[in-house]
């Protein structure tokens, strides 16, 4: 406690950094990820071949993958954009696949009647399907949320500053305020993701709340 | 850049010795497999028991939330901890292998918990009314049927322990994150990459090895697979096969 008294500037430093290292991939996966999980619920010969790649970037573990970018992007190996892209991918990996299934599970006759009430094409995707399948796709997004802020931490590894430099210090240190601070701010950091998350939720599907009152 | 990684895979010195890739990828292997079976003991019981008797669901919840804590903080507090108490080499390898086999734990426990609990209650019901036993349920039904779920939890575990493996050279573990950690502190970048493809590629041929194991051991029954296809419809007959296991692919999983 005496550590975090001393240092509370620097873990609010970190965190921020933290906070936009992991949520900036998040909004960018989460945009990319809908047409991608469009075309993959559209079209079903598109659907394994989408998947089967997100799901081949997905295997590769984070380190490697942080450490490959600098081949792929020329990009300097301690640029953050490194990892970015890197948690972007991730993201894009965990999100098509709940796109695609939410939409896939948008039953038929809600898409045929849209269609005859004369939503066609992209004003049946936002304003009919993506709507509906919005629980399924922020299941997805939690998962990858907090997927994303531990990995964020894994950066500290190759240099990019964020929360996990509280755990590298405190552990070659030796001082374990700092490696306890460091695990507590990223713990809380992923349930802050999640509560946004679930509350833009509860916001975006007012008739689920109604169901559950009515039942 | 690529000529300097190229470089590095054709040195003859770096495919000898206790720092050689042979030996780096063994020990990988070595860590992964002891994580993995650790893990496997404690929750495929546990996930069964959840799942068959419905009881103690908190169970699955609790071990989920424990994915909100970083992993490489886990690692160091472990090591910290457990490591002044243990003599030699080991006091590298034992934090190290039960971190990984605690992180292995959440993915498995909430694959073969989803696994019992998806069987339809109808399939029980009947195994119940020509009457079976609970453990011969347990062993013929519910099992057969959570086997995709199962293993794609096997599959969720098996690549997050590979991945976290790599990190915990940071606290001294053998394996290929030698070449990813020792390559970063020394400046060596031919070197660290090297590792991290070499690492990449062990993350994809295994989880290949399981997707294969996963549609080899999970009854034809349930992917409509026919066992001894006759050929002249083959192909539709693999297409269908290949539904019901991509609708089995494993739920998305948090990993470090």
């Amino acid at each position: 406690m005496t550590w975090l008294a001393d240092n509370w500037e620097t873990v609010l430093t970190l965190t921020w950094r933290s906070l936009y290292l992991a949520g900036i991939p998040l909004v960018i996966g989460f945009v990319v990820s809908i047409p991608l999980g469009w075309a993959a619920s559209r079209w079903s010969w598109s659907y394994p071949a989408i998947l089967t790649t997100t799901g081949l970037l997905y295997t590769i573990p984070s380190l490697a993958l942080f450490v490959i970018m600098p081949v792929l992007l020329g990009t300097k190996i301690l640029d953050p954009v490194n990892v970015v892209v890197a948690l972007t991918i991730y993201t894009v990996a965990l999100l098509a696949r709940t796109v695609a299934d939410g939409l896939i599970a948008v039953p038929d006759d809600i898409a045929q009647a849209a269609t005859a009430m004369g939503y066609k094409g992209v004003r049946r995707l936002f304003g009919v399907e993506l709507p509906l399948a919005v629980p399924v796709i922020a299941a997805g997004l939690r998962v990858a949320a907090v997927s994303n802020v531990s990995i964020v931490s894994i950066a500290s590894l190759i240099g990019v500053s964020q929360l996990g430099d509280l755990l590298i210090d405190g552990f070659n240190r030796v001082i374990w305020g700092e490696l306890l601070t460091g695990i507590v701010a990223c713990v809380l950091l992923a349930l802050a993701f999640d509560a946004v998350i679930v509350l833009g939720t509860r916001v975006l599907t007012p008739w689920l709340r109604v169901q559950g009152a009515r039942a | 850049m690529i000529n300097s990684i190229w470089a590095w895979f054709t040195d003859p010195a770096n495919w000898v010795g206790e720092d050689g890739i042979p030996h780096r990828l063994l020990q990988h292997l070595e860590y992964t497999a002891m994580a993995v079976l650790l893990a496997a003991v404690i929750a495929i019981p546990l996930g069964l028991w959840v799942g068959h008797t419905g009881r103690a669901r908190w169970l699955v919840s609790f071990a989920n939330s424990v994915r909100a804590v970083p992993t490489l903080g886990l690692l160091f507090a472990v090591s910290l901890w457990l490591g002044p108490k243990i003599r030699g080499d080991l006091a590298f390898t034992i934090p190290s292998v039960l971190v990984l086999a605690v992180l292995a734990i959440p993915p498995l426990l909430a694959g073969t918990y989803a696994g019992i609990e998806a069987v339809p209650p109808a399939a029980r019901d009947a195994a119940r009314g020509v009457g079976m036993t609970s453990g011969q349920v347990l062993r013929q039904v519910e099992i057969p049927n959570g086997l995709p779920l199962l293993m794609s939890g096997m599959r969720s575990a098996v690549l997050q322990v590979v991945a976290t493996a790599t990190v915990a050279a940071i606290i001294g573990l053998g394996g290929l994150g030698r070449y990813l950690i020792d390559g970063i502190a020394l400046g060596d970048y031919p070197q660290t990459a090297g590792g991290a493809i070499l690492v990449a590629v062990l993350a994809v041929v295994l989880d290949g090895v399981f997707a294969l194991t996963q549609r080899r051991v999970v009854s034809p029954g349930l992917t409509g697979r026919r066992v001894g296809g006759r050929g002249k419809d083959s192909r539709s007959v693999s297409v269908e096969a290949e539904k019901p296991l991509t609708d089995a692919a494993p739920a998305p999983v948090a990993r470090g």
